[in-house]
């Protein structure tokens, strides 16, 4: 019903290519997360589907219509931006109920709407105000409420959560899941370059890199099985230690990958060891910091407090075999 | 939604010390330059207010910083006939009044001649060459007393010098108020200004916006030539305009000069800004706005009329200032495109009528001047609440 199908997109800027063969089979009522660095093209493959650029070449495809040359309005989707792009001179309700007066809905059925979606996201009281005597926080929902009255086919989401502090964050984020669950029929797009957030909303992530889909898979999948270094230097938040040179020697491959959780202090049959260069507590866990004269220090998690502090001398390993990634040269994953 | 808020108080910071304020060489500096500025800037303002509340006769006199002193004057008064004298306590009077009632003047020395006007003091007496003394008061009152009657036909002069106490009125307000066909003049210019400033607005609006948030081929190029525009004199297209005003009038058979013709000219001279102005302003408005209405389903037009007009009040305001103000005090388009007749005279044309034949009625003129200030007083108050600073603050992070 509010399948996305992305066939063959490719999109240039001029002498840019900004999206390269990108071949996407969202289902409907999927919540799918593009993630990735910045300039990798995520934003503009959301612009793409929402109809404000243009694709180059390739075919988008909403519930089995093809929507290359549709007007954005016509496509069935709303949009959710970045900087929330309220009507800054129209009240809260008028800023909702916008798009229903241009599409010539009679006004009791407009204010049925703007009602609803404004009960769903506790903005009721708040309908008469103007966007500027609103938080942050209430004018990212009014944002959505907007986008909720167009009983969109999809959801897109422009980085919707950036511009809020941490903890109004957190909140939205399971505002926005929440929202997911009680519109199981509509397609959600989200693009961000958080990745809690995308492990946290996703059903499944895309990771773009350069304008190149690097692998699309659930979020444990992803996690648990990257297909690429950069996937595996991506995903996971401190990033999987990567070590190479002499480092990796012992597991005959070119890059090992090995996450903080996976490592464990040895005794005497530790595989890499240095000296503690930083401890982080972060309350319920720590990650400590080992200078093993590699460029970038290995960090390794341990419950509670840390245990070690700085200048210590420490010695891991690897807590075994199953969760020790090894990459070829190319970044390709080696199998063993 | 349900997900409960988790509100958490934020510790109290603790009340801080309330700073001196910085009072340093330089803000004094910067604050003096200011003040002197602004002084420069309305003096000429102050100086034809005062002049036009001063007597006509005073400003003819002397300038306007010199309002609040007595002038000095020097006149002559001829002294009455033999034939009005009176005979009291066995001697002979003549009495009167050199000075004139409600002169405003005192005054101060007297004398037969024009060499001697110096030489007495008011209320001092002197010998008459006719016979007698006179006493000439402050007032201007005088007795001549004489022993023996007067034979004198005519009077003889006394020449004075007078201070002429400062005066202020209203007069010549209400002299240019009620001369023939102001009123008359003061519809004509409000005739004249108020569609000539909605018209080009209501142009440049439509223009600017195309220009700002429409893509087409050239746009580049007509924004070049709006701006290049701006250097083009109003003075070198007067006659070529007229000239087309001419052949259009033969053609269609109406009247060359006449409302039509000025609104149309005033539209044209004022685009050029107005389109900049405006065109300025609207590409500053938040993209993502334009972008959020086209995604609801907006289209051009809609979102001119519905989020590109209602966020460019602020301009929009300044630029029908500017052109109102403009036309209401332009004297040259409406003496080249408006006719004669008593119904195209604007206001600028009827207080030239004012001047007077040497151009010398400067009681009148500077009354003038401020009674056609009025009008564009009104519209600045008005619109000046549209300056609203903020008007995009909430809606774009």
């Amino acid at each position: 019903m509010a399948e996305l199908l992305i066939e063959n997109v490719n999109k240039s800027f001029g002498k840019t290519d900004v999206l390269k063969d990108i071949n996407l089979d969202i289902k409907s009522g999927e919540f799918i997360v593009f993630v990735g660095p910045s300039g990798c093209g995520k934003s503009t493959l959301l612009r793409c589907i929402s109809g404000l650029e243009t694709i180059t070449s390739g075919t988008i495809s909403i519930d089995g219509r093809v929507v290359n040359n549709m007007a954005p309005s016509k496509r069935g989707i709303a949009m959710v931006f970045q900087t929330y792009a309220l009507y800054p001179h129209m009240t809260v309700y008028r800023n909702m109920a916008y798009s229903l007066r241009l599409m010539g809905m009679p006004k009791d059925q407009i204010d049925k709407k703007v009602r609803a979606a404004a009960e769903k996201l506790e903005l009721t009281k708040y309908l008469d105000r103007l966007p500027k005597a609103l938080s942050g926080g209430q004018r990212q929902r009014v944002a959505i409420g907007r986008a909720i009255v167009r009983d969109p086919k999809v959801f897109l989401f422009d980085e919707p959560l950036s511009n809020l502090d941490a903890k109004l964050r957190v909140q939205m984020r399971i505002e926005i899941a929440q929202l997911n669950d009680d519109l199981p029929d509509t397609t959600m797009v989200y693009v961000t370059h958080d990745q809690v957030e995308a492990m946290t909303l996703a059903d499944r992530i895309v990771v773009l890199r350069d304008g190149v889909v690097e692998q699309v898979g659930s979020p444990i999948e992803l996690y648990e099985k990257p297909q690429s270094l950069f996937v595996a230097g991506f995903i996971g938040s401190p990033q999987m230690n990567l070590l190479t040179g002499h480092n990796a020697d012992k597991y005959r491959a070119h890059t090992v990958g090995v996450r903080a959780e996976h490592l464990r202090v040895a005794n005497g049959d530790g595989v890499w060891s240095g000296e503690v260069m930083l401890a982080e507590d972060l309350g319920a866990d720590s990650y400590i910091y080992i200078d093993i004269g590699a460029d970038q220090p290995l960090v390794i998690r341990q419950d509670g407090k840390a245990k070690y502090t700085i200048g210590d001398k420490v010695s891991v390993a690897p807590r075994d075999d199953t969760h020790l990634y090894r990459f070829d040269a190319n970044g390709r994953p080696l199998t063993q | 939604m349900g997900a409960p808020a988790i509100e958490m108080a934020a510790p109290k910071p603790l009340a801080a010390a309330p700073r001196a304020p910085r009072i340093s060489l330089g803000r004094i500096g910067v604050h003096l330059a200011l003040f002197v500025l602004v002084a420069l800037w309305t003096l000429p303002t102050i100086g034809l207010l005062v002049s036009s509340v001063r007597d006509a006769d005073q400003l003819a006199v002397s300038g306007w910083w010199t309002a609040l002193s007595a002038a000095d004057v020097q006149e002559a008064a001829r002294l009455p006939t033999a034939a009005d004298q009176i005979e009291e306590n066995g001697a002979f009077v003549l009495r009167g009044n050199l000075l004139e009632e409600d002169s405003g003047k005192t005054i101060a020395t007297f004398g037969t001649t024009n060499a001697t006007l110096a030489e007495n003091q008011a209320g001092d007496a002197i010998e008459m060459r006719d016979g007698g003394f006179i006493t000439v008061n402050a007032d201007g009152t005088f007795e001549w007393i004489s022993q023996t009657p007067f034979e004198h036909e005519r009077g003889p002069r006394i020449y004075y010098v007078a201070e002429l106490q400062p005066r202020f009125t209203i007069e010549n307000y209400e002299e240019v108020i009620e001369s023939n066909g102001m009123d008359r003049a003061f519809l004509n210019s409000l005739t004249l200004a108020i569609p000539a400033t909605i018209i080009p607005i209501v142009v440049a609006a439509f223009a600017a916006y195309a220009l700002a948030w429409m893509r087409f081929p050239g746009r580049t190029f007509l924004v070049v030539v709006i701006v290049g525009l701006l250097v083009v004199p109003l003075q070198m297209s007067l006659v070529p305009v007229l000239q087309l005003y001419n052949q259009i009038a033969d053609a269609f058979g109406v009247e060359a000069k006449g409302y039509m013709g000025t609104w149309l000219a005033h539209t044209g001279f004022g685009l050029p800004l107005a389109i900049f102005l405006l065109r300025n302003y609207m590409v500053g408005l938040p993209k993502e706005i334009m972008e959020s209405a086209r995604m609801d389903g907006a289209s051009h037009f809609k979102t001119f009329t519905t989020m590109v007009l209602p966020l460019s009040f602020p301009a929009l305001a300044s630029i029908a200032i500017f052109q109102f103000l403009w036309i209401w005090n332009d004297l040259l388009v409406a003496l080249v495109f408006l006719g004669s007749q008593d119904d195209q005279t604007v206001l600028t044309k009827q207080l030239i009528s004012l001047l007077g034949s040497y151009g010398d009625s400067w009681h009148l003129l500077t009354a003038g001047a401020f009674i056609s200030i009025v009008v564009p007083l009104i519209v600045f108050f008005s619109l000046q609440r549209y300056f609203v600073r903020g008007l995009l603050a909430g809606s774009v992070k």
